[in-house]
């Protein structure tokens, strides 16, 4: 008769037990893992650099010694599905021996934006009133270090800047 | 030594009791039909599991609604897999909920001394169809958009009180933000909260009074 107990082995209640706790163990596993891995995504993410990329600025023979120009590009950067467009401004100063000098014209302090003051000759941070010399180094203000300089190369009179974020 | 564990805590916790009130009771000889019911139970559960996991990237915003439920899609590792098994596992549960109401009307275990188990399982019905039509709205596309539109609209032909009705649900004339915020928070809060105290309530009443017996022909 179905559901009488064997004096030898397993009765069909244990095999139950067992089969329900043996298959509950399987789908958790198969349920839990993904959810580990669907919390963890874009954490894990984010240990690549997300930007990499030489960005062509414009021509060398363009810029005129000792007088620093003023190169901008967008580009988008995306965060999960957020895209914002972020711009660039490039300073870049043709020194005496041929040369470059290439900042960002992100103030170190707080990030707002530098500009050349031809008057001055220095770069100036608007919010702070914090000062660069032409080279980049500190004059006074309260920003912590020189403005950030870009890895740069030349292909074809095309100057170019290396642009990483992580 | 776990068995030592388990005695020490069920001696304080009456682990045995429960199991056996609330698992191991006595049933008549029944049929797979009376499975749908804990078919249902499970789903609800499976539901609110998937459903709490789509909350960490779903945002109810127009502007973001869609765009994150694309970034759950491709993007997430597995984002596919919990929210195909909310997608499919809503439709499932209407599907047994509707099941578990037949059996239970054809077998007549409505009656005495099931009323209320009964009316529950109404209010639990209507609370599950709650749950589809304010989860339809979530993703925000156009199909959301439009079978929320004419859902909200069907209220307007209620005689009197109908065009204010309309208005309630959708937080205004029109769909808008409000209309995802407000179906958003009734989906995730409200209607959750409503159905785990009728499910409550439903399953006590279960344990209580037992399950009724397939009729025979001279019942």
């Amino acid at each position: 008769m179905a559901g009488d107990s064997h004096d030898h082995g397993l009765s069909r209640r244990g095999f139950v037990a067992g089969m329900v706790g043996f298959l509950g163990g399987i789908i958790s596993v198969l349920i839990g893992i993904p959810a580990i891995g669907y919390w963890l995504a874009p954490g894990l993410k984010s240990f690549r650099a997300t930007r990499d990329e030489w960005v062509p600025l414009g021509l060398v023979e363009d810029l005129t010694p000792g007088e620093p120009k003023l190169f901008s590009f967008t580009r988008t950067k995306q965060v999960g599905w957020e895209r914002t467009a972020q711009s660039y401004g490039i300073y870049v100063i043709k020194k005496s021996d041929g040369s470059l000098d290439v900042f960002s014209n992100i103030c170190t302090h707080l990030s707002c934006r530098v500009s050349w003051k031809e008057d001055m000759g220095i770069f100036q941070c608007p919010c702070h009133d914090g000062r660069f010399a032409k080279d980049g180094s500190i004059i006074s203000g309260p920003q912590p270090r020189p403005l950030d300089r870009f890895e740069y190369k030349i292909e074809d009179g095309t100057l170019m800047i290396h642009l990483t974020e992580a | 030594m776990a068995a030592r564990w388990f005695t020490w805590l069920d001696e304080r916790l009456g682990l045995k009791g429960i199991y056996e009130v609330v698992l191991d009771r006595k049933v008549p000889k029944v049929n797979w039909l009376f499975t749908l019911g804990s078919a249902t139970l499970f789903l609800a559960l499976v539901q609110g599991a998937t459903g709490i996991f789509l909350t960490v990237y779903y945002v109810p915003h127009p502007e973001q609604a869609y765009e994150s439920i694309n970034y759950i899609m491709n993007e997430v590792a597995f984002g596919w897999l919990i929210r195909g098994i909310h997608h499919w596992g809503a439709t499932l549960m209407v599907i047994t909920v509707f099941l578990h109401m037949l059996r239970t009307f054809f077998y007549g275990a409505y009656k005495y001394p099931r009323e209320v188990t009964w009316i529950t399982g109404v209010l639990l019905l209507l609370g599950t169809l709650g749950m589809g039509f304010t989860g339809y709205l979530l993703p925000w596309n156009q199909r959301a958009y439009w079978a929320t539109t004419v859902g909200t609209s069907i209220t307007e032909t209620i005689p009197f009180i109908g065009p204010f009705i309309n208005r309630a649900l959708r937080g205004g004339t029109d769909l808008t933000t409000l209309t995802l915020v407000r179906f958003f928070s009734a989906h995730i809060w409200m209607l959750p909260a409503a159905l785990i105290g009728l499910v409550g309530v439903h399953i006590y009443l279960v344990i209580r009074l037992g399950i009724s017996h397939v009729p025979s022909q001279d019942e």
